[in-house]
């Protein structure tokens, strides 16, 4: 399988744009689409619910995609994935049933600056309703974490420290092993952002030893409203459940009310199978390509996308411009020009990127810019995407280059 | 690309790049700060009223070309204007924006804004025309 066979199974790029967004969302393969529109023709039912066959298939095909999740990952066991609507769910669930039990005053909460809000809100609210410090562990020029700001920052008192595995904003890809190692050394545990590496990259949770790990399945080829928690088990065992209601419970009586087990404590109500469905389809669609070769495919894009994009001397690229701590995602600016100008005439030629703050105003404050423009790549991506980039680019500047201020 | 240059006109870009408008002010009665957090784009207004008039108007802040030419065409519209007179004209703007019915009489009154109306063809671009406004 290479990218250009790859791309033909997207229905959505048949019309030849250049998707160069996949950071934010990613389009979706015809299987994934299929087993969607499969499990409503032959299995729907309300999963955990009847009696009846179709309910009981319902319920199977449910199980089989956490099963698959699990195997994804190489989770120990099933029952420590969680199904959330997406990342942002399970890091607010993190938030509510573990951070607000758990920490106290004057603890402290470290994040990376380069968090997306949805590592970063969560735990302002957990610090202010606690009294606990919250503290950042900030970029160098490259726009990565250093040794010594790791080892500083994580020290005695930290009690969680929250950590995005690949950047959204600059692609750099964080040496989360020697982070939770450390964490784990002064007593804190690890909230683990997996949204932009999980879908790229072999992620092993026991080999990294993640105590929290999260991602969405939108942005791995499945439909959007299906993300995953994953948890070690004495922690997801201790925590309080997250939204209350049919299905998380054991037995309720008028005044109390005992819970269900890990998982289904935090499952409550009707979940997404259709999501959890899409989601197991990507996953073998995946598995089927090898996480291997997707990581190879990416690195041969990204290095010619970096090698083309640095030859043009009118545009500014942030964060790592080594290959090996960069991943599948490339910010820069047009010197002169709002990112959302280019943003529109990219458009215009076919181009879709993103532009704005990527959900990341503290890092893009800290780095002093407003905002900027950001390609990002997937497996369904060829040379010729980035080709047709590089030639609308040239057309911004041209188009804008009698207005474009001088120094 | 036609699209585009009906939007990034001449008109559009000089006063996207123009600064006549774009300080704080010495004396001000009211300042208005707006915010588009999915784009960024970041504008406060200052105003000076001199009685029922608007003696003065100015912004600071940040955004792509069509927020800044907007807010900058506004402020050159609304200086001297009473509220009412002020009021009105943003009226005519947003409907114009909205692709609402405004005659071609109104149309006149709002001038240099009217460079702004193609930009209701584009969805992506008509909050950052808005944002001043």
């Amino acid at each position: 399988m290479d990218n250009y066979k790859i791309k033909k199974d997207f229905p959505i790029l048949k019309n030849n744009i250049a998707y160069l967004d996949s950071a934010a969302t990613t389009q979706k393969p015809e299987s994934v689409l299929r087993a969607i529109q499969k499990f409503y023709e032959e299995n729907n039912a309300n999963p955990h619910r009847g009696a009846y066959k179709l309910s009981i298939n319902a319920t199977r095909v449910y199980d089989e995609a956490r099963e698959k999740v699990a195997h994804f990952i190489n989770a120990e066991n099933s029952n420590q994935i969680v199904f959330t609507r997406n990342a942002t769910e399970a890091l607010n669930l993190i938030a509510y049933s573990y951070g607000l039990n758990k920490i106290k005053k004057d603890d402290e909460i470290l994040l990376s600056i380069m968090e997306h809000h949805s590592n970063l809100v969560p735990w302002q609210y957990v610090a202010k309703k606690t009294g606990a410090k919250l503290n950042y562990m900030y970029t160098n020029d490259e726009g990565k974490l250093t040794d010594e700001e790791i080892e500083n920052k994580i020290k005695k008192g930290v009690k969680i420290v929250g950590i995005t595995h690949v950047s959204n904003v600059l692609g750099t890809v964080n040496e989360v092993e020697k982070i939770i190692k450390k964490a784990h050394e002064v007593g804190a545990i690890v909230v683990l952002d997996a949204s932009q590496s999980v879908p790229h990259m072999k992620v092993d949770v026991q080999k990294l030893n993640a105590d929290f790990l999260v991602f969405s399945g939108h942005k791995m080829l499945s439909p959007l409203g299906i993300g995953v928690l994953y948890g070690k088990k004495e922690l997801l065992e201790d925590m309080t459940p997250f939204l209350y209601g049919g299905d998380m419970i054991e037995y309720v009586y008028e005044q109390d009310t005992t819970f269900a087990e890990v998982p289904t404590k935090f499952e409550a109500g009707t979940q997404n199978v259709e999501g959890a469905v899409g989601l197991s389809a990507a996953i073998d669609y995946l598995n089927n390509i090898g996480m291997d070769k997707v990581e190879s495919i990416e690195e041969e894009l990204m290095q010619y996308a970096i090698s083309e994009l640095s030859k043009l001397d009118f545009i500014t690229i942030y964060g790592p411009k080594d290959i090996k701590s960069k991943a599948s995602v490339i910010s820069f600016n047009v010197n002169g020009i709002h990112p959302h100008d280019v943003a529109s005439v990219l458009d215009s030629c076919d181009v879709c990127i993103r532009s704005g703050n990527h959900c990341a105003q503290p890092l893009l404050r800290y780095m002093g810019i407003d905002s900027t423009c950001r390609a990002s790549f997937y497996i369904y991506n060829t040379k010729e995407d980035v080709d047709k980039l590089i030639e609308a680019l040239y057309k911004t500047r041209d188009m804008f280059s009698k207005w474009i201020k001088k120094g | 690309m036609d699209d585009l240059e009906s939007i990034y006109t001449d008109i559009i870009m000089e006063q996207s790049i123009s600064e006549h408008n774009k300080h704080k002010l010495e004396e001000m009665d009211k300042s208005e700060h707006g915010h588009n957090p999915s784009c960024g784009d970041d504008i406060t207004l200052e105003i000076k009223f001199d009685g029922d008039k608007i003696k003065d108007l100015a912004f600071t802040g940040h955004g792509c070309a069509i927020s800044q030419a907007s807010t900058s065409i506004m402020i050159d519209l609304l200086k001297g204007k009473t509220k009412e007179e002020a009021k009105q004209l943003i009226d005519i703007f947003l409907k114009m924006i909205k692709r609402e019915k405004v005659d071609e009489e109104e149309l006149e009154k709002i001038e240099d804004a009217r460079a702004l109306q193609n930009i209701s063809n584009m969805p992506a671009k008509v909050k950052c025309a808005e944002l001043a406004w």
